[in-house]
């Protein structure tokens, strides 16, 4: 078996080389022109026992995402900073690939790449959640889940903790403050709440290449036969806060080719989620 | 005045914007593996070694076209300040795989269909960009074991200090400062074969720093050649002497 075909189906197999057959024509499989992402779906408050909660549908592709807050102790070289915790999986239901089990490093490199994204944005005001610097800090989960991979799901799963973030509710800190001295007889769940507040909104924009031809939010075939996969992470006020080259390689002149049109799609993105309501410009 | 020039700003270390930290190369320090290298980069030190090509196991795992690379990037338990278990962290499993691919781009894998080669990354003492002074000696490691490659690979990282875009970045640079972008390219096929950034550039500041990576980078090609050709040296130096006798 060669690289691409190992594990698949037949079925994927000819979705492949169909795909390939298309990309070479300069089309995409479904149709789209190379720079149109697919439909964008996203429901927040899925997930109604987690203080905040999406779930994105890109195309196929399916994310659930969840935050929750618990208390904790800061780490030492970051006293005075709340604690993020950023872990994805790809489920078993995900593709017929996909595996139950520890995840592999293509799921940890997804987990880091959104983790970064969202730690470096500043979408997170660390300092703000230090309830006791030095002693008690709010820890904060963004747990995601692949239910369906049909390709680019970076981008999605960034989508889902944004819009999961924006739309959450946390525990009021002032009461958590004020009972400091019960803090360990505290039950996250049953403090007052407040809602979350966000400071940025990273986007992720994956631009793929396939024999010099490049395109915006790859599906899973065409993930698979693209030469390159590079990610960039960029904040509304044109910066970068991540990129990871995923997959292949890109001449110097493509990086900065692909680094325009990542951030011409991330300002779509960014009107797009707010004509949804999920954030606010 | 200095004539309207801006002052020359100096770093943490008193290195300028554009110095690299004091570095060497060495091919071939392992006598059992097939290729190694050892790269010293300011107080880092990491040796690498190569195994392969050779019949990947389990079988059914092998691919007809193509050889598989194994990659593993290790922090030794006593490589930092404080004590880092030595199983493999999230971190270490992460970078094992965006090295693992930055190498594949140079290997000519079709070559040894069937085969894999193991490429063991062990990090003996870290301060800062240690990924790319990893894939520097790899890459040294593998032309050493006699594997084909398309290209040289090297790796140099930059990133935003104090406001300031430099090359190089060291440890107390990396947690104090607002970027850090490692690259590694191909310098000959001019192509980039590992990206990353992390932290908040603007995309004039990610020009200049991948500029200013990318001069860093050629400057280790150049010890890269000079390391193998030393071994190079070193190792015919027997035929050399017979050579000339007959001419």
């Amino acid at each position: 078996m060669s690289k691409e075909f190992k594990g698949k189906t037949l079925a994927e197999i000819l979705r492949i080389e169909q795909t390939r057959n298309y990309l070479m024509k300069g089309i995409r499989e479904d149709g789209r022109s190379m720079w149109d992402y697919r439909e964008i779906k996203i429901e927040v408050g899925t997930v109604e026992k987690a203080f905040g909660s999406s779930t994105v549908y890109l195309g196929d592709t399916v994310v659930v995402t969840g935050v929750n807050f618990e208390l904790g102790t800061p780490f030492q070289d970051s006293p005075d900073s709340a604690i993020l915790l950023v872990e994805g999986e790809i489920l078993p239901t995900a593709s017929f690939e996909a595996e139950a089990g520890p995840p592999d490093e293509y799921e940890i490199e997804m987990s880091r790449v959104v983790d970064r994204s969202l730690r470096e944005s500043g979408i997170i005001d660390f300092k703000k959640y230090a309830i006791i610097p030095g002693e008690t800090v709010l820890k904060i989960f963004i747990d995601f889940n692949i239910l369906n991979d049909d390709g680019n799901i970076i981008d999605a799963a960034v989508l889902g903790a944004v819009s999961a973030l924006a739309t959450a509710d946390m525990p009021d800190i002032n009461y958590i403050r004020d009972n400091i001295d019960e803090v360990s007889n505290i039950n996250i769940k049953e403090v007052p709440r407040t809602k979350f507040s966000i400071e940025e909104i990273p986007i992720a924009n994956t631009i793929a290449l396939y024999n010099g031809k490049m395109f915006v939010d790859p599906t899973a075939p065409e993930e698979e036969i693209a030469n390159s996969l590079i990610t960039f992470t960029h904040l509304a006020t044109g910066e970068i806060c991540s990129i990871q080259l995923l997959k292949g390689s890109l001449s110097y002149e493509e990086v900065f080719t692909a680094l325009d049109k990542a951030y011409e799609k991330s300002v779509e993105i960014r009107d797009k989620l707010s004509e949804m309501g999920i954030i606010k410009l | 005045m200095n004539n309207g020039e801006r002052e020359e700003f100096i770093r943490v270390d008193g290195r300028k914007p554009d110095e690299l930290r004091k570095y060497s190369i060495r091919a071939g320090i392992l006598k059992n593996a097939d290729g190694s290298a050892e790269i010293k980069l300011g107080k880092n030190w990491i040796v690498v070694g190569v195994y392969g090509p050779k019949e990947h196991f389990p079988k059914f795992e092998a691919l007809q076209d193509r050889a598989i690379i194994n990659c593993r990037y290790h922090m030794a338990p006593y490589s930092t300040t404080e004590r880092k278990s030595p199983k493999p962290s999230r971190r270490e499993i992460e970078l094992s795989k965006v090295i693992r691919t930055a190498l594949e781009q140079a290997v000519i894998l079709e070559k040894f269909p069937e085969m894999s080669i193991d490429i063991f990354i062990e990090v003996l003492q870290a301060e800062g960009s240690t990924r790319v002074a990893s894939i520097t000696a790899a890459s040294v490691a593998l032309a050493e074991a006699g594997i084909p490659l398309r290209d040289m690979i090297v790796g140099c990282s930059a990133g935003k200090v104090n406001g300031q875009i430099v090359v190089d970045v060291g440890e107390a640079e990396d947690k104090d400062g607002e970027a850090d972008l490692p690259i590694a390219v191909m310098p000959n096929l001019k192509r980039v074969v590992l990206l990353q950034m992390d932290g908040k550039l603007t995309h004039e500041e990610f020009k200049r720093a991948f500029e200013i990576a990318l001069k860093g980078a050629y400057e280790l090609y150049e010890e890269q050649k000079k390391a193998l050709k030393k071994l190079i040296e070193e190792m015919s130096l027997v035929q050399e002497q017979e050579g000339d006798e007959d001419e």
